[in-house]
């Protein structure tokens, strides 16, 4: 009994001090000079611009993060290849390498003595190199969610459909599509919380141009260094929120897939 | 399960989805890290050497290390405790908490490295009850550092935990053995897997990390000032080769650590006689 007091007061308290104050901080931060002051940060043209452009990137990093996901997932859980573990490793790289590495790189292909910078493409410090940057830290989450998925998952039900006569576009869509369904979600609430909060690898590629390159993570900063702690905190509490939703959702999905896993358990088990 | 052993399948799609998939790791991944390096032996070695063995770089570097070392092995003492509690232990709320663990993964960097400055700066909630400073120092980073690395350890050895047999441990207790005795002989040596592999990544995400630290350390050359911040500053700076040669230091750091985390999991998947 005396031992689990401890445990939870340790816990709890290490959570708090870590977690729950710093979170509840920003709120209070946020609101310090009441509603209307929070409500003016929010609407000011800067930082809707900002919220503009963060919606634009995140949108794209999801799809494109998608469109990865299920081309990696089907090659390498539907097919033997040489090479197959290595090809998982560079999926996780992204993961591994520092976010201001990831724009550094950015910059060596596309800045003025890049690579690609005597053809001039205007991606670097415009929106082209956010949405790049951006692709690059969250294309990796939907193929980590799907390919243990499809591959507890097997290939049995494909192999009917397309022997009953189904093209592989339909099976995909019928049979792999409505099975990995939550996963997918799954992944996409991930990227998508990555894509809209990433500050390292954005901040390098931006060139922070006030109501022009401005993500809202970006705008906190900003808003942050020139000593306006109660818009910065009223901006950086939409980011909060955003992390409170995507925790629930998953912890919902979480319930989700446990129980559906449990359910195609037991049917194979009967 | 079905796949077996054939080589033949009738599952179309081969060469578009590896096709996509290897034209876009080659060309958002492999061919700019591949171009890191070209670029860094573009440098000659005298000047290259001049570049990373600087003052203020090996100040940066011995920060970033120590204060990530120091932050991991925070982490994996009270990383260790936090999950064994919310696996084993019921009490009201647990569900709740368990979620609140990844809160580092889905908060923004830049939103909790103002929040935490907020709260551990001199005059915030958690900063004026301690009365020594803690933003805008070397701890303040360590910080910052535990934040963001908390939720590896945790999520790592959450599965381990719930792994474990009750019935050995009750089996240790029958035979004699003291709690202590169960706990050095019969837990910890089935949980140091999962310990490791969970140090080694928040450890990882600490040597990479900006956002965060930034706001809550100063940013003082030779005192405060990591690693990635040195590598930003000097592209501020337009000095593509000193960044250039800093990421390449920065860069074979994370591919260590990549390679000692996939030493640890094959040990491991050795050990225990999985797959």
């Amino acid at each position: 009994m005396k031992w689990r007091v401890l445990l939870v007061g340790l816990t709890v308290l290490f959570l708090s001090l870590f977690l729950l104050v710093p979170l509840a901080a920003i709120l209070v931060e946020a609101l310090r000079k009441g509603a209307g002051a929070y409500v003016r940060a929010l609407l000011d043209p800067d930082a809707m611009v900002a919220i503009r452009l963060t919606l634009l990137c995140a949108s794209i990093a999801v799809v494109a993060s998608v469109i990865f996901g299920i081309c990696a997932a089907w090659a390498v859980t539907r097919f033997r290849f040489p090479g197959k573990s290595l090809l998982l490793t560079f999926i996780d790289l992204p993961f591994a390498v520092s976010p201001v590495v990831a724009g550094l790189l950015m910059v060596l292909v596309f800045g003025g003595q890049g690579w690609l910078g005597p053809l001039h493409l205007g991606v670097l410090f415009a929106t082209p190199g956010i949405i790049l940057a951006t692709i690059f830290v969250s294309f990796p989450f939907v193929a980590r969610e799907l390919i243990p998925l499809m591959q507890e998952q097997g290939t049995e039900e494909e192999e009917a459909a397309l022997l009953l006569g189904a093209s592989g576009w339909q099976t995909f869509v019928r049979i792999t599509l409505p099975k990995i369904k939550w996963g997918l979600l799954y992944g996409v609430i991930l990227a998508n919380a990555r894509a809209m909060g990433e500050f390292g690898a954005v901040s390098v590629v931006s060139g922070h141009i006030r109501g022009r390159t401005n993500t809202i993570p970006l705008h906190v900063e900003i808003l942050y260094n020139e000593y306006n702690f109660v818009a910065a905190f009223a901006v950086a509490s939409l980011l909060a929120l955003l992390a409170l939703a995507t925790l629930g959702a998953k912890a919902l999905l979480e319930w989700k897939l446990r129980r559906d896993a449990e359910a195609a358990q037991r049917e194979a088990g009967a | 399960m079905a796949r077996g052993n054939k080589n033949a399948t009738i599952i179309p799609g081969f060469g578009l989805t590896l096709g996509v998939t290897v034209a876009w790791l080659s060309a958002l991944v492999l061919v700019p890290l591949v171009l890191l390096f070209v670029r860094t032996t573009a440098l000659s070695w005298p000047k290259f050497v001049e570049i990373v063995t600087d003052e203020r770089a090996v100040a940066s570097y011995k920060l970033t290390l120590g204060c990530a070392l120091a932050a991991a092995s925070l982490n994996a003492v009270m990383g260790s405790i936090i999950a064994w509690t919310l696996v084993r232990v019921e009490f009201p709320g647990r569900r709740l908490l368990d979620a609140v663990v990844d809160l580092p993964f889905a908060l923004p960097t830049a939103v909790s490295g103002i929040a935490l400055t907020a709260v551990y700066s001199r005059n915030g909630w958690i900063g004026q009850a301690l009365g020594f400073p803690v933003a805008f120092t070397p701890l303040g980073i360590m910080v910052a550092l535990t934040f963001i690395g908390l939720p590896f350890v945790v999520r790592t050895l959450q599965p381990a935990i719930e792994d474990l047999d009750p019935g050995v441990e009750e089996a240790a207790g029958i035979l004699g053995a003291s709690r202590m005795q169960t706990f050095f002989r019969v837990i910890a040596p089935a949980l140091l897997p999962s310990l490791i592999t969970g140090f080694a990544l928040a450890f990882s995400r600490a040597l990479g990390e900006y956002g965060s630290v930034i706001f809550i350390s100063g940013n003082m050359p030779l005192r405060t000032e990591i690693t990635p911040l040195l590598i930003v500053t000097k592209l501020e700076q337009f000095d593509y080769a000193g960044a250039t040669a800093l990421g390449a230091v920065q860069l074979t750091a994370s591919f260590l650590m990549l390679f000692s985390i996939n030493l640890v999991q094959w040990w491991t998947a050795r050990k225990t006689g999985v797959r």
